[in-house]
């Protein structure tokens, strides 16, 4: 899994609507988050209660959700086994959010690209390899 | 001349409180929570629907949970 932090600072570097993310796990576990400890736990508590009853007052799967509210709009969004909860001033563009949350929880969910292998060392006896050219075999 | 005055205060402060109640109304009813499902369907609740009423509370809770 790719760093949360890393993707998370790359949303915050891009995002400027975005005023404090948490990315958590499935089980409310922060995986990373802009708040401090003790509130980040706090607000993946309450964010994942509030967007499992909200997914209750549909018919279909809930992917993603936006609470509008005087003091601003909360953004809940779920990609896989990941959360992330955001929060954002008066009258933010939605589906930019959304977008941007989305593709923050696929990074962080990546898995690292395999290190490419050490090439195998020519053995001590070994003949080296001599490439002919065409002229070779000529005159 | 007294009473001509005391229409313009009674003005003033009737306008004032037009405003305060319009905007106070404007911002309740723009409260609502949009609920986006996996099919690509929508459902939008207004703030001042019973089942929407307590979902925004838990998200003013939580906006002010984040911005301590």
């Amino acid at each position: 899994m790719t760093d949360g932090k890393t993707a998370l600072a790359e949303l915050m570097e891009i995002s400027s609507q975005i005023e404090t993310v948490v990315l958590f796990g499935a089980d409310g576990e922060v995986v990373a988050s802009t708040l401090p400890d003790q509130r980040a736990k706090q607000v993946a508590a309450s964010a994942k209660a509030l967007f499992e009853e909200a997914g209750r007052a549909g018919m279909g799967e809930l992917t993603h959700l936006e609470a509008v509210t005087g003091d601003g709009s909360l953004f809940v969004v779920r990609e896989g086994d990941l959360l992330a909860a955001a929060s954002t001033g008066s009258e933010p563009t939605a589906g930019l959010i959304f977008y941007d949350l989305k593709a923050c929880l696929r990074k962080a969910a990546e898995k690292p690209a395999p290190k490419p292998k050490p090439r195998a060392k020519p053995k001590a006896g070994a003949k080296p390899k001599t490439t002919r050219s065409k002229d070779s075999g000529k005159s | 001349m007294g009473s001509r005055r005391l229409f313009a205060i009674g003005l003033a402060v009737g306008s004032l409180l037009g405003i305060g109640l319009y905007a106070r109304r404007g911002r309740g009813s723009n409260e609502r929570i949009d609920l986006y499902f996996a099919d690509g369907s929508l459902t939008s609740i207004d703030g001042g629907a019973s089942e929407a009423a307590r979902l925004v509370a838990q998200a003013r809770d939580i906006l002010r949970a984040a911005r301590q």
